[in-house]
């Protein structure tokens, strides 16, 4: 239970990193062209989906190691 | 102007209202005056399937849409009302029908006789040979069923409306003809190319609008809807089979020969063959695991939060928790969305992976290796 809960940290600490790193680039970007706001986002908010995924396939494998 | 505001007041409001419902239909019946509140015995109940639908209890008494069990049985098929179990699910209460005995644990139907010779740690798991196969209308099957009479009543009424209106879309036709050009524009046509792409926008129009259906639906937190469809396993197991399917019988003459001979140094074969081999696998299997944990997470959030009053036991933390129930509600529309657009997005991507014309899609450098470009690494990285 313990165990679970230290790799569901884990996780989440990685993937924090992970979407921390792609709404810092995103803001940059915006803030370089403005006009390309919303197909920054767009991108953005797929490649925080995908971390998104890799950071709940722990949180699976935490579950079922319960 | 007028209209919108009024009706954005309406929609807000109906929301907040509806919030208790949440955790009245997901109390699932066990919250007895004098026992401990158990947010996991929740939590598990509303994300797993059962075999009748719990809709509220009134004044202790549990309010119930019962659906049909349907077994295959020693005796052949046996069909009884899930009543007949009177709410038990700890193998106590016998039922009997066409000659048998039926028992349920933890939602699974076993034999009683044979129920009985089970050990303890045995009894209300995964086990064959002591129950009979269960092809009920459970929960999930019942939502799912649902869910597809509406993609036809939507989709038939939109097909009809082009039938007779040649000019500009209007009503639902206008509604939904940009979410069907969005996924040929923005899915298919980039990922799959534009030569290939008409014999695969069936498939993909549909998981798109069931993924996306079926996530709202999971949403709405009462009766009929609110079930965790697109959360359980089997569910997103049977669709990323499908595009597994449809990427291994699509896959052309390149495809093959980049997994089996793959363009590396003859010694490298021995790892090379096998994680190739193994990639086929994983990227369904992936997309599998995606849709489950984000959709399950995301129900398993909206109940702690709700069930963070029950387990304080105080009034003042119901405005703050059902503030951040708001908030994932509203995160979870979102990630419906997403969640059938990454579906789709990589579904179309792996189909184009396997349709695509070698001489066109790669560069060759003088021996003969090819260069690998952006798309191709970015496929191995999803």
């Amino acid at each position: 239970m313990v165990l679970a809960g230290i790799g569901a940290g884990l996780a989440a600490i990685g993937a924090g990193i992970g979407i921390g790193k792609i709404g810092g680039s995103a803001m940059d970007a915006i803030a370089r062209q403005p006009e390309a706001t919303s197909k920054i986002q767009t991108a953005m908010i797929i490649a925080a989906a995908l971390i998104e995924g890799v950071a709940l396939f722990a949180v699976v494998v935490a579950l079922i190691a319960k | 102007m007028v209209i919108a505001k009024k009706s954005i007041k309406l929609i807000t409001i109906l929301v907040f209202a509806l919030l208790p419902f949440f955790a009245i239909a997901s109390d699932g019946g066990k919250s007895d005056e004098n026992k401990e509140f158990n947010a996991s015995e929740l939590i598990n109940d509303h994300i797993g399937d059962s075999h009748e639908f719990h809709i509220a209890d009134w004044n202790g008494h549990p309010i119930t849409f019962y659906l049909p069990v349907i077994l295959w049985t020693d005796n052949g098929l046996t069909v009884f009302s899930s009543s007949k179990f009177h709410h038990d699910n700890s193998g106590e209460h016998l039922v009997e029908a066409n000659g048998q005995e039926f028992v349920r644990h933890n939602e699974i139907i076993y034999y009683a006789d044979k129920y009985e010779t089970l050990k303890e740690e045995e009894k209300g798991a995964f086990n064959f040979g002591v129950r009979p196969l269960d092809f009920s209308i459970t929960k999930l099957v019942f939502s799912m069923l649902m869910s597809a009479l509406i993609i036809l009543l939507l989709f038939s009424a939109v097909a009809r409306s082009y039938k007779k209106n040649n000019k500009a879309p209007k009503g639902l036709a206008g509604f939904m003809e940009p979410l069907v050009t969005f996924v040929r524009d923005d899915i298919a046509i980039p990922n799959i190319g534009e030569k290939k792409y008409a014999k695969y926008m069936p498939y993909l129009l549909t998981i798109f609008f069931f993924i996306w259906i079926n996530n709202l639906i999971g949403l709405i937190p009462f009766f009929p809807f609110s079930s965790n469809l697109t959360g359980n396993i089997f569910f997103t197991f049977v669709l990323s089979f499908i595009t597994f399917l449809i990427t291994s019988f699509s896959g052309n003459k390149d495809y093959w020969k980049h997994i089996l001979t793959p363009p590396v140094p003859k010694a490298l074969y021995p790892i090379m063959v096998p994680i190739e081999i193994i990639g086929i696998f994983t990227k369904p299997f992936a997309l599998m695991i995606r849709l489950f944990a984000n959709i399950t997470a995301g129900h398993i959030i909206i109940l702690s939060l709700i069930s963070l009053i029950f387990i304080f036991k105080s009034v003042f933390i119901a405005p703050v928790s059902g503030a951040f129930v708001l908030f994932m509600s509203v995160l979870e529309m979102l990630v419906a969305a997403l969640q059938a657009y990454v579906f789709t997005l990589l579904s179309a991507l792996f189909i184009g992976q396997a349709v695509a014309e070698h001489d066109h899609d790669h560069a060759h450098d003088e021996h003969g290796h090819e260069v690998s470009d952006a798309e191709d690494v970015r496929g191995d990285f999803i």
